[in-house]
C-alpha cells in the first residue's frame, strides 16, 4: 500500500511538472501544444523597414490592448523554415521592437507570442511580410538640411560680398582688446602668461576657438618676449597646442623663444586638472590668465585662484552655466558667440567678417521668426482666434 | 598640385563636407563614417596619451635637474606615477582586470583619488561665496538689481520661505523660467551660430589660425 502511494505521488509529480514549468513563465518552445491559437484580444503585428536607417533593421509594431496592459510577449521571426525569437518578454505596452539581426532584400514575417497575467499563453497572427533597406536620404532630418543649405548660401553669398570689395563693421569687443594689455602688462611684471583650454577636447568648437586665440596670444607674447604656460587636459589638444605655439613663436620671428615644455599634459582628471592649475598659479604667479574654451564645474576653481594672485584675466566659453562666475571673477569675459568671433575681430580679414555679417543676418531672421511666433501665440492660442491658430500650429510645424 | 598649406586645408575640406553628407545620408559608406572617423581619433589619442605622459614626466625632470623652485613637489609626481603604474600593472597580471573592486588600484582610486576629487570639488562653496560677496555689491543699479534678484533666487530655493513668504517660490520660479530663460536661449542661438560660422570658416580655408 505505502509503494503504491509513493507510485502515486511520483506520477502525481511527474504529471503536474509541465504545469508546475509553465507557471513559472518559461516560454513553451511548441507552438502547437503549449499555447491556444485563440487571442482573447486581437492583437495583430505590423512589419516595416526601419525609415532612415542604413539597412539591416526591420521595425515591428503593434498596438496594446487595453485588456491586457501588464501582459509580455515575446517577438519570433519567420525566415521561411527557420524560427528564432527577436525579443523575448516585452511588456505589451512598448507597442515596438527592432529587429536589427536581417539581412537586407530578403523578406521576413514574425509572430508574437503574448503571456497574459494570469501566465496563459497566446500566439498573434503572422505579421505582414517585411524587407530591410537602407536609405539614401533620412527624411526626419529634411528641417535641418533645409537650415544648413540656407545658412551655408547666406555665408557664401556674404563671403562673395566681401571678395567683391564690401567693407563690413564689426563692432568693438572689450575683452578681445584687452588682451594686448594683458601680455603687456605680463611682460612689464616679469611674468608669463597662463593659457588655459579647459577640460574639452579637440573635437569641441569652443576649443577650436580657444586654440585660434592662442595663436594670437602666443604671438603677441613672443613679440614681447615674454613665456605663456599652457597646461592641458587633454593630450591630443596638448599637441595642437605645441603646434600652434610654435607656429606662433615662428611667425613672430622668435623660433628660439619657443619652449616646448611650457605647454604640458597635465591630467585627464577634472579636478585633478584644477588642482594641478590652481598650484601652477600659486607658484608661477602669471601676471594674466586666459580661460578660453570648455569648462563646467572647475571654471570658478581656476577664475578665484587667478583673481586671488591678481592677474588679469580674460575668460571666454560657451557653457552657459559657466559664464555668471566667469563674470563674476573675470576682468573680461567672452560670452559665446564672441569667443567664436575673436580670431575674426583680430584679424579684420575682409573675407571672415563677411561670414561674422552672415551669422547676423541669420539672427536677424530668427528674430523676427520669433517675433512674429510671439504675435501669432497672443493672438491664436492666447486669444483664441482660429485664423492665427491656425498659422501659429503652421508655423510650430515648420520650425 | 595641391602642396605645402593647400594639404591640410584641402583634408579639412573633404573631411568637413563628408561628415556633414554623413549626417543626411544613412546608406553605406557614408552612414558608418562618422563612427569610423571617431574610432581613428580614439585610436591616435590612444596613441597621444603616450606624448601626454612623457610631457608630464619631462617637465618634472627638468624641473628636477634644475632644482627650479618648488622642485620637492616633482618628487610627489614621480612617487605617485611609479606606484600608480605598479599598482595598475600587479592588479592587471593577478585578477585580468586592474579595475576590479578588490584590487590595490581599486583600493588607491576609491580611497585616495575620489576623496582627493571631492576636496576639490568642496572648494567650490568657498570660492563661490567670495565670488558672490564681489558680485553682489550694490555698487550701480545693475548690481543693486543683480542683488535683489539672487536674494529672491537664494530665498525661493529654500524650504523655509515657502512657510513665511509663500510669493517667493513662485516668483524665483517666473525669474528662472521667464527672464533667465529669455537671456539664456538668445545666448545659445548665438553660440550655435557661432559655432555654425567656425566650422564653415574652417571647412571653407578662411579661418587659417588653428594652421598659424
Amino acid at each position: 500500500m505505502k509503494k503504491l502511494c509513493y507510485l502515486l505521488l511520483i506520477m502525481l509529480l511527474v504529471g503536474a511538472y509541465p504545469a508546475l514549468h509553465a507557471q513559472t513563465g518559461t516560454m513553451p518552445l511548441d507552438p502547437d501544444t503549449a499555447y491556444s491559437d485563440t487571442i482573447p484580444t486581437e492583437i495583430v503585428l505590423r512589419a516595416e523597414d526601419t525609415p532612415n536607417d542604413a539597412g539591416s533593421a526591420i521595425t515591428v509594431t503593434w498596438e496594446c490592448n487595453d485588456n491586457l496592459p501588464s501582459g509580455l510577449i515575446t517577438i519570433v521571426r519567420i525566415n521561411g523554415e527557420e524560427e528564432s525569437i527577436v525579443a523575448e518578454d516585452l511588456m505589451l505596452t512598448k507597442e515596438q521592437v527592432r529587429d536589427t539581426d536581417v539581412a537586407d532584400d530578403k523578406e521576413y514575417s514574425y509572430y508574437g507570442i503574448i503571456t497574459s497575467p494570469d501566465n496563459k499563453y497566446y500566439r498573434t497572427k503572422d505579421s505582414n511580410p517585411a524587407k530591410s533597406e537602407a536609405q539614401w536620404f533620412n527624411t526626419d532630418r529634411t528641417d535641418s538640411f533645409v537650415a544648413v543649405l540656407f545658412i551655408t548660401l547666406v555665408f557664401v553669398w556674404f563671403i562673395q560680398q566681401a571678395k567683391k570689395g564690401k567693407s563690413f563693421y564689426i563692432r568693438k569687443i572689450n575683452g578681445l582688446d584687452a588682451i594686448e594689455e594683458a601680455v603687456g602688462r605680463s611682460t612689464e611684471m616679469g611674468k608669463p602668461i597662463m593659457y588655459i583650454l579647459g577640460i574639452g577636447y579637440v573635437t569641441d568648437i569652443p576649443t577650436i576657438a580657444g586654440l585660434t586665440i592662442l595663436s594670437r596670444v602666443a604671438k603677441k607674447a613672443a613679440e614681447y618676449d615674454t613665456s605663456v604656460l599652457v597646461p592641458c587636459y587633454d593630450p591630443v589638444v596638448m599637441t595642437t597646442a605645441q603646434e600652434v605655439v610654435k607656429e606662433s613663436f615662428t611667425e613672430a620671428g622668435r623660433p628660439d623663444a619657443y619652449q616646448k615644455e611650457d605647454t604640458m599634459y597635465i591630467t585627464q582628471d577634472q579636478f585633478g586638472y584644477a588642482a594641478g592649475v590652481d598650484g601652477m598659479m600659486m607658484r608661477e604667479k602669471p601676471g594674466a590668465v586666459f580661460l578660453q574654451g570648455l569648462f563646467f564645474a572647475e571654471s570658478l576653481i581656476l577664475a578665484e585662484t587667478g583673481h586671488s594672485i591678481g592677474a588679469i584675466q580674460i575668460a571666454g566659453t560657451t557653457e552657459t552655466a559657466q559664464l555668471p562666475f566667469f563674470v563674476a571673477a573675470c576682468d573680461y569675459t567672452l560670452i559665446g558667440e564672441e569667443m567664436m568671433a575673436a580670431s575674426v575681430y583680430m584679424d579684420k580679414n575682409p573675407l571672415m567678417l563677411g561670414s561674422i555679417v552672415a551669422e547676423d543676418m541669420v539672427k536677424v531672421l530668427i528674430i523676427v521668426i520669433l517675433f512674429i511666433g510671439l504675435l501669432l501665440g497672443i493672438l491664436g492660442p492666447g486669444l483664441g482666434i482660429d485664423i492665427f491658430n491656425n498659422w501659429f500650429e503652421w508655423l510650430i510645424r515648420i520650425i | 598640385m595641391i602642396k605645402g598649406k593647400g594639404i591640410p586645408l584641402t583634408i579639412t575640406f573633404l573631411t568637413g563636407v563628408i561628415i556633414i553628407v554623413t549626417f543626411f545620408i544613412p546608406h553605406s559608406p557614408f552612414g558608418e563614417f562618422e563612427q569610423t572617423a571617431l574610432r581613428w581619433y580614439s585610436i591616435i589619442a590612444g596613441f597621444t596619451m603616450l606624448l601626454g605622459v612623457d610631457s608630464l614626466l619631462r617637465s618634472h625632470i627638468k624641473k628636477f635637474r634644475k632644482k627650479d623652485n618648488n622642485w620637492e613637489y616633482s618628487i610627489v609626481v614621480f612617487i605617485a606615477f611609479a606606484v600608480i603604474v605598479t599598482t595598475g600593472i600587479i592588479a592587471t597580471v593577478r585578477t585580468g582586470n586592474a579595475f576590479n573592486t578588490d584590487t590595490s588600484f581599486m583600493y588607491i582610486y576609491n580611497h585616495m583619488i575620489i576623496p582627493l576629487q571631492s576636496t576639490m570639488f568642496s572648494l567650490l562653496a568657498f570660492f563661490i561665496a567670495s565670488a558672490a560677496y564681489r558680485a553682489f555689491r550694490a555698487r550701480n543699479t545693475d548690481a543693486t538689481l543683480l542683488l535683489i534678484t539672487a536674494i529672491i533666487v537664494m530665498l525661493g530655493r529654500v524650504p523655509i520661505s515657502d512657510r513665511f513668504i509663500p510669493a517667493v517660490p513662485a516668483l524665483t520660479e517666473w525669474i528662472m523660467s521667464v527672464p533667465q530663460m529669455a537671456a539664456k536661449r538668445g545666448i545659445i542661438i548665438g553660440i550655435a551660430l557661432g559655432a555654425i560660422g567656425v566650422s564653415l570658416r574652417i571647412i571653407l580655408g578662411i579661418e587659417r589660425s588653428y594652421l598659424s
